[in-house]
């Protein structure tokens, strides 16, 4: 029998404000336990919370930027289970009135496109953290606790993990350019659980489906996911029944493991928060908030082929992160080429960040110093050889890219006259070479090539340096 | 000199007179604790030597501005108190010695310079309607020991009615200020919703919820809303609307006041003598030229039931984060983390607590929600619906503030219904959210405080305010002390 | 439907975090019952075009600015913590 596979993603993103959503303290990850609290976020008795205005305004923009229609009326509930890292034992979410519904988004597998929609995006607060020491007890920090937070909940559109793989790069891309949020799944700004079943081809209703928890990345995300339906499909194959379970994926093993079954629904009694009022968010509201919204990845990456004449391929690389694309615009805007500014992006910048592990901003070059090396590229005052040289200075330590070529001696050699007598004293040390030439041998010419490269560090112009020594091989 | 014999205008004349010191009231205010508290139990938490250092500071004060300088004054227990012990009258917070913040009523009453005495007893969580839910000795009542104050406020109107502070505060969710206010003979008023912040207020039930004042006198107790009423932004249910100088409305004229009375509130149930006493107010209202009629609030025998549905559902969320994590006592047995939970919460909390989690739980549980909860805030609507039409031709509405005058300690704990009947005349005003007040307005046969309610429109506690006044200064109800608090 | 079972006890219970011995269990459920079926005299009134009150005052919007402000240290918020340990607050875990 042939199976189908059916995934569904809930992702939670948190948003960068900068306090938190129901109480003034300072929304900031990686502080000492315990410190960006207050007794709102400690649920001490007699607490209220007041809603943070510019939270709403990210998550309209989150869910607009995912194609979503805005909720004109929407409201908080109350989400009550018990929890250590859940300090009033109920979660301020909304239930029936999400802010945002009935989104969309396209991603792309293997050259085909597809929409996935996004049943819902609604706002509510972050838990804390809590950690399970050796020692027998766990550890709470309240430092996370009214983070503001989106849930953005998938239709189960997907049929693969690699369409779950690129939904979830399609999703980070789009919340990126935003600017609600730093999509950071390593200080868990991004988080996501993942919903598969399976059911035999031809099927229509879904088959019973297992959650994965614990996807620290997007690859165990679809590691994950690809050894769920293999397990599924075993299961199903040797008659047996996929029973409503959560599980986790084990980084080590590659597996998912049990962590508990489900036995109907979790009933968390959602009632409307009565210590939050309704949202009424009006047109005005929503045409603000529109107006604020950035090009988003796939508008510029229309922009960048059909009015930048970059390929397809190129504007795909250089949009997959804001931060990148930004890089590229800025250096741009600064008249360098188009071409060879995207080249060196994803060349030599792409490789050193891979090596290092660092982002764009993280890099000691600035936009508008790759842009003024890649002039004098153009310009000829550098080889394409030389500018590595200048890269690597300008990636680690920054600075102008005019100086440093002035005071390395960088500087192209270009004047004729200079490579002419240059390649006269390599011509005369390597009368052999010359003897190989007129046998036909065309590797001596090369091999001559290198010897004049090598005697003027590389910096001699190297169409010139052809020229003069072809015709001085001539005279020979 | 005694507190009781005063009121706070009398003794804001006296202190700037220089006849007596913030320190001798302070002192006085003590004295009568330690003569009667023994037998009233109003008090869980006192601080002697911080109220006296306060008061000694204040009469150093060249400025002794404040509206309610210098007067001592006590703070039910579920109103948090920043170094100050509260405990809301469960062995819960036994320990909770520094809730670290205080209730925006608590600092807006500071600006004002009384001085705080302590923080009076209760029932556990304001759930009770009598004080023998209190997680301590209960409250009795001033008027006779072997009668219950009345609940929830029952510490603070017990507080005012002997003489040990001149005002308190007190929260009202479903009739938990005015019915211990009638049962000890006292005056207290549950304002508007939205009228005072709650925030500092341990929630019980967070949209019926309402801090409100406790004297003897309405002059009194106008005074002391004017300071804790208004905006509050730490407080989102809160409302932005100006609060009126509500002293300047008690003119003591009520002519032409429209005075609509419920015949639901008149009906079976209500005992005689309280239907006497309700209809010799309407008589001295009629003398002094206002004007009465009979009306109906047809959905009012609705409440009740509506009431228990709605606040138990809020509070089993709101009492839900008393689990031992942060705060209060973590039970010893715990052995994991469901243990904690399960062992705190059932080691902490009493009977009524948990019994009002149990149904509020049930009601908002898979499958019951449509049916319990949704539908008691469907008829909320339509109990509001009733008040908003009849508020919309009269002034004001007056009725008993309780079926029968305070009953015996022990008489109704046998059955949680018997005992949340006696709030049936409160309880829709908290649902429509209107302000209301209770005053006495006679006395039984037995000698027990009767109370007079009388409710205003939405944000309208002026004209609540200036019938309550009218009424007051027309009789004689209000002199009347109880044995314990100086009668002579 | 006014009666609560045993079971509902329990099962409610087990959601409220709450325990109660057999004689308790029983007593809750005979209590339970009879305000429930107290409260189904609501029934009698025909609701289905009534809306459901949240709030009785009728606010929309109540907001406040995105600006951080600092309240309380870290000692005291671990003040009337039962058991902490180097800034966290300690709890049993999960597992005896």
């Amino acid at each position: 029998m042939n199976f189908e596979t059916i995934i569904g993603l809930e992702v939670h993103v948190e948003l960068k404000t900068a306090s938190k959503i129901f109480s003034p303290s300072t929304n900031e990850f990686g502080s000492a336990p315990n410190t960006n609290v207050n007794p709102i976020d400690l649920g001490y008795p007699g607490t209220l919370p007041v809603l943070n205005e510019e939270a709403v305004n990210f998550a309209m923009k989150a869910a607009m930027a995912l194609n979503c229609e805005v909720a004109t009326d929407t409201k908080f509930d109350r989400k009550n289970y018990f929890y250590p890292d859940n300090p009033k034992a109920y979660q301020i979410s909304q239930f029936d009135q999400p802010i945002g519904e009935h989104g969309s988004i396209e991603i792309e597998v293997n050259g085909k496109k597809k929409k996935i929609g996004i049943t819902r995006l609604h706002l509510e607060e972050d838990a804390g953290k809590l950690t399970h020491g050796e020692d027998g007890y766990s550890y709470v920090d309240y430092n996370r606790q009214g983070t503001p937070l989106i849930e953005i909940v998938s239709e189960p559109d997907m049929r693969s993990p690699e369409e779950a793989y690129a939904y979830l790069e399609k999703l980070k891309n789009i919340i990126q350019y935003t600017g609600v949020s730093d999509v950071k799944m390593q200080e868990g700004s991004l988080r996501c659980d993942a919903n598969i079943s399976l059911r035999p081809i031809g099927q229509e209703e879904f088959g019973t489906k297992a959650e994965l928890k614990n996807l620290n990345s997007f690859s165990f995300v679809q590691k994950g996911l690809e050894f769920e339906e293999k397990r599924q499909e075993k299961v199903l194959l040797s008659g047996g029944e996929i029973l409503q379970e959560t599980r986790r994926y084990d980084e080590k093993t590659k597996e998912t493991i049990l962590m508990r079954i489900k036995e109907g629904s979790d009933d968390y009694r959602y009632f409307p928060e009565p210590d939050l009022v309704p949202l009424y968010i009006d047109e005005a509201w929503k045409e603000r908030i529109r107006s604020e919204i950035p090009e988003l990845p796939d508008a510029r990456r229309a922009r960048y082929v059909s009015e930048l004449g970059l390929s397809e391929y190129d504007a795909n690389v250089l949009t997959a992160s804001k931060q990148m694309s930004d890089f590229f615009e800025e250096a741009v805007g600064h008249g360098a080429d188009v071409k060879q500014v995207s080249n060196w992006l994803m060349g030599e910048v792409s490789a050193y960040m891979n090596k290092h592990y660092k982002e764009i901003e993280e890099l000691a070059i600035t936009p508008d110093a790759l842009a003024k090396m890649v002039k004098l590229i153009e310009d000829g005052t550098i080889s394409s050889k030389i500018a590595k040289k200048v890269f690597a200075e300008l990636v680690e330590n920054g600075g102008d890219p005019e100086k440093i070529v002035e005071e390395k001696g960088l500087v192209q050699i270009s004047d004729p006259e200079q490579l002419k007598q240059i390649v006269n004293e390599i011509l005369d040390q390597n009368e052999q070479s010359i003897i190989d030439f007129k046998d036909g041998k065309k590797k001596a010419k090369g091999f001559l090539v290198g010897q004049i490269m090598k005697a003027t560090k590389g910096q001699a112009n190297p169409p010139l340096v052809n020229q003069i020594l072809a015709a001085e091989l001539e005279k020979r | 000199m005694s507190l009781f014999d005063y009121t706070i205008k009398e003794l804001e004349a006296k202190l700037h007179n220089h006849e007596i010191t913030v320190e001798d009231l302070v002192k006085e205010s003590y004295e009568q604790i330690k003569e009667v508290d023994g037998d009233v139990h109003a008090f869980l938490t006192l601080d002697e030597e911080k109220a006296l250092e306060k008061a000694r500071e204040l009469d150093k004060r060249e400025d002794k501005s404040g509206i309610l300088f210098g007067i001592p004054a006590g703070i039910k227990d579920n109103i948090v108190t920043k170094g100050l012990r509260t405990t809301c009258a469960s062995q819960f917070l036994d320990n909770f010695t520094d809730p670290l913040y205080n209730a925006t009523v608590v600092d807006k009453l500071d600006a004002e310079n009384p001085v705080a005495v302590g923080k009076l007893n209760m029932d556990e969580f304001a759930m009770g309607s009598s004080n023998e839910n209190s997680g301590y000795e209960p409250t009795r009542n001033p008027w006779n020991t072997d009668h219950v104050p009345g609940g929830s406020s029952g510490g603070s109107a017990a507080a005012v009615a002997a003489g040990e502070v001149l005002f308190s505060l007190g929260s009202d969710t479903g009739g938990s200020i005015r019915q211990p206010a009638a049962f000890c003979g006292v005056v207290g008023m549950k304002p508007t919703y939205g009228r005072v912040s709650r925030f500092g207020l341990v929630a019980f039930a967070s949209s019926l919820d309402q801090i409100g004042p406790l004297t003897r006198t309405v002059e009194d107790n106008a005074r002391v809303l004017e300071v804790i009423a208004g905006h509050d932004k730490m407080d989102s249910t809160s409302a932005d609307v100006d609060v009126p100088a509500y002293t300047e409305a008690l003119t003591g004229d009520v002519k032409g006041l429209k005075i609509a009375v419920p015949k639901e509130y008149l009906a079976e149930g209500v005992s005689e003598e309280v239907k006497h006493s309700v209809m010799e107010a309407l008589k001295v209202y009629e003398s002094l030229g206002a004007t009465w009629e009979e009306v109906s609030l047809p959905h009012s025998k609705y409440a009740l039931a509506t009431y228990y549905l709605l606040s138990s559902s809020e509070a089993s969320a709101n009492l839900a984060r008393f689990d031992g994590v942060r705060y209060g006592v973590r039970s010893e047995n715990a052995e994991n983390m469901l243990d904690m939970f399960v062992k705190s919460r059932s080691e902490g909390f009493g009977d009524e607590v948990k019994r009002r989690i149990m149904l509020g739980t049930f009601a908002l549980s898979s499958g019951y929600y449509d049916a319990y909860y949704k539908k008691a805030q469907k008829v909320r609507t339509l109990i509001k619906n009733d008040f908003d039409k009849i508020l919309e031709e009269y002034d004001v509405i007056v009725g008993p503030t309780t079926p029968t005058p305070a009953f015996k300690v022990g008489e109704k704990t046998s059955d949680p219904l018997t005992m949340y009947v006696n709030d049936i005349l409160t309880i829709p005003v908290n649902l429509a959210g209107v302000p209301g007040i209770s005053i006495p307005c006679g006395f039984s046969e037995e000698g027990l405080p009767i109370g007079l309610q009388i409710i205003g429109n939405y944000f309208d506690e002026s004209t609540v305010y200036r019938a309550a006044h009218a009424f007051e200064q027309a009789t004689e109800h209000h002199k009347k002390r109880p044995q314990l608090g100086g009668a002579k | 439907m006014a009666e609560i079972s045993k079971e509902q006890v329990k099962h409610v219970a087990n959601l409220a975090r709450l325990e109660f011995d057999d004689e308790a269990v029983e007593q809750m459920a005979n209590e339970l019952s009879a305000i429930i079926e107290y409260a189904e005299q609501l029934n009698e009134l025909d609701t289905e075009n009534v809306k459901p009150t949240t709030h009785v005052l009728d606010l929309k919007n109540v907001m406040r600015k995105d600006e951080p402000k600092k309240w309380i240290t870290q000692e005291e918020a671990l003040k009337n913590a039962p058991d902490q340990k180097d800034g966290q607050i300690r709890v049993p875990s999960i597992l005896e």
